[in-house]
């Protein structure tokens, strides 16, 4: 009986699915693999780096880049062999050109934007410094105040 | 004095204009990387005659290069208008990506063969380097060679003549007078 149950469990599919695991040569190799596949977005699911996707373009654009490792590529001739094609798109660091420069500088611009606007508040207020009340306006007030308070 | 009071009005309609033009946009279009690009050549075997091809097998254009599988349910669904298509004279050259090949014939046989040709794509090179990632997508060719256009997913009437009609001019009249049948989807 015992051995029917480890038999059948055996032949379930969960305990044949396949784990992932690449070989490689040098733990350096290893670093960069994860780094570059957080860096690289999945084409299918958009909102997902290939490291993180199941869908099958992710699983071989892992293997691409496994492959392209071991053979001893730099990271930016890997990038560009993805870039060349799947577009920029394929990258969540996207280089500067003129499609994403809006991308990059728009933080940047509203930042310099912001920091104007402060600047010119403030500068604003030192030149029109706050007036006190005039002597009618004082009385008025003491006038309002002394009905309410006790 | 004056003006510094619509600069609030000015800046809610710079923002209205900037969302409402992120809403009309399709965040799942991506734009082919190999657009205007010759198509990247490769050395594969044909489906049925199992002889290696490389990409000047995929001429003359204008044509279309059709990704398919038969594990690509939405494959099926198209099947019946490229045939149509093919008969009324498109080229469409095929690219089984992905796929057992023998599954691939057989399917042929069972539904019909649209194709010029077929590249056997069993591991996913060709694909990989015209940067598909999934099936159905289509490729309009010029009569170079060069990538013109792709469309993503089911390829039908509407979108053929949308997108893809204006490469094939002389197609253009002939449908008018004798729409493709199996459109009616």
């Amino acid at each position: 009986m015992r051995r029917l149950l480890c038999m059948l469990i055996l032949m379930s599919s969960s305990a044949w699915a396949v784990i992932e695991t690449y070989e490689f040569s040098s733990p350096d190799l290893a670093s960069r693999y994860h780094l570059l596949s957080q860096e690289l977005r999945c084409p299918k699911c958009q909102n997902q780096n290939i490291a993180d996707s199941n869908a099958p373009i992710a699983r071989d654009l892992r293997v691409v880049l496994y492959e392209q490792l071991e053979a001893g590529q730099s990271d930016q001739q890997i990038l560009d062999f993805m870039v060349a094609r799947y577009g920029q798109f394929v990258r969540y660091r996207p280089e500067v050109d003129r499609q994403t420069a809006l991308l990059w500088w728009s933080p940047l611009l509203l930042l310099v934007l912001g920091s104007l606007g402060v600047v010119r508040h403030f500068r604003q207020k030192e030149r029109h410094p706050e007036r006190g009340l005039t002597a009618m306006e004082r009385e008025h007030v003491d006038r309002l105040l002394k009905d309410r308070l006790p | 004095m004056r003006v510094k009071r619509f600069i609030p009005l000015a800046v809610f309609a710079l923002l209205a204009l900037l969302l409402f033009k992120g809403l009309s946009i399709d965040p799942t279009a991506l734009p082919a990387a190999r657009l205007g690009q010759p198509f990247p050549d490769f050395s594969q075997p044909e489906l049925l005659t199992e002889e290696l091809i490389d990409a000047s097998a995929l001429r003359p254009g204008p044509a279309l290069v059709n990704v398919w599988a038969t594990w690509c349910y939405s494959c099926r669904v198209e099947h019946p208008y490229l045939l149509a298509l093919a008969e009324q004279g498109v080229p469409i050259y095929g690219l089984n990506y992905k796929d057992d090949s023998e599954k691939a014939r057989q399917w042929l046989a069972d539904l019909g063969d649209p194709y010029r040709l077929n590249i056997a794509d069993r591991d996913g090179t060709v694909g990989l380097d015209l940067g598909v990632y999934g099936a159905p997508e289509t490729y309009v060719l010029g009569a170079d060679g060069v990538i013109l256009h792709r469309h993503v997913g089911v390829l039908d009437q509407a979108v053929f003549e949308q997108d893809i009609g204006q490469w094939f001019p002389a197609l253009a009249k002939l449908g008018q007078a004798n729409a493709p049948e199996g459109s009616a989807q």
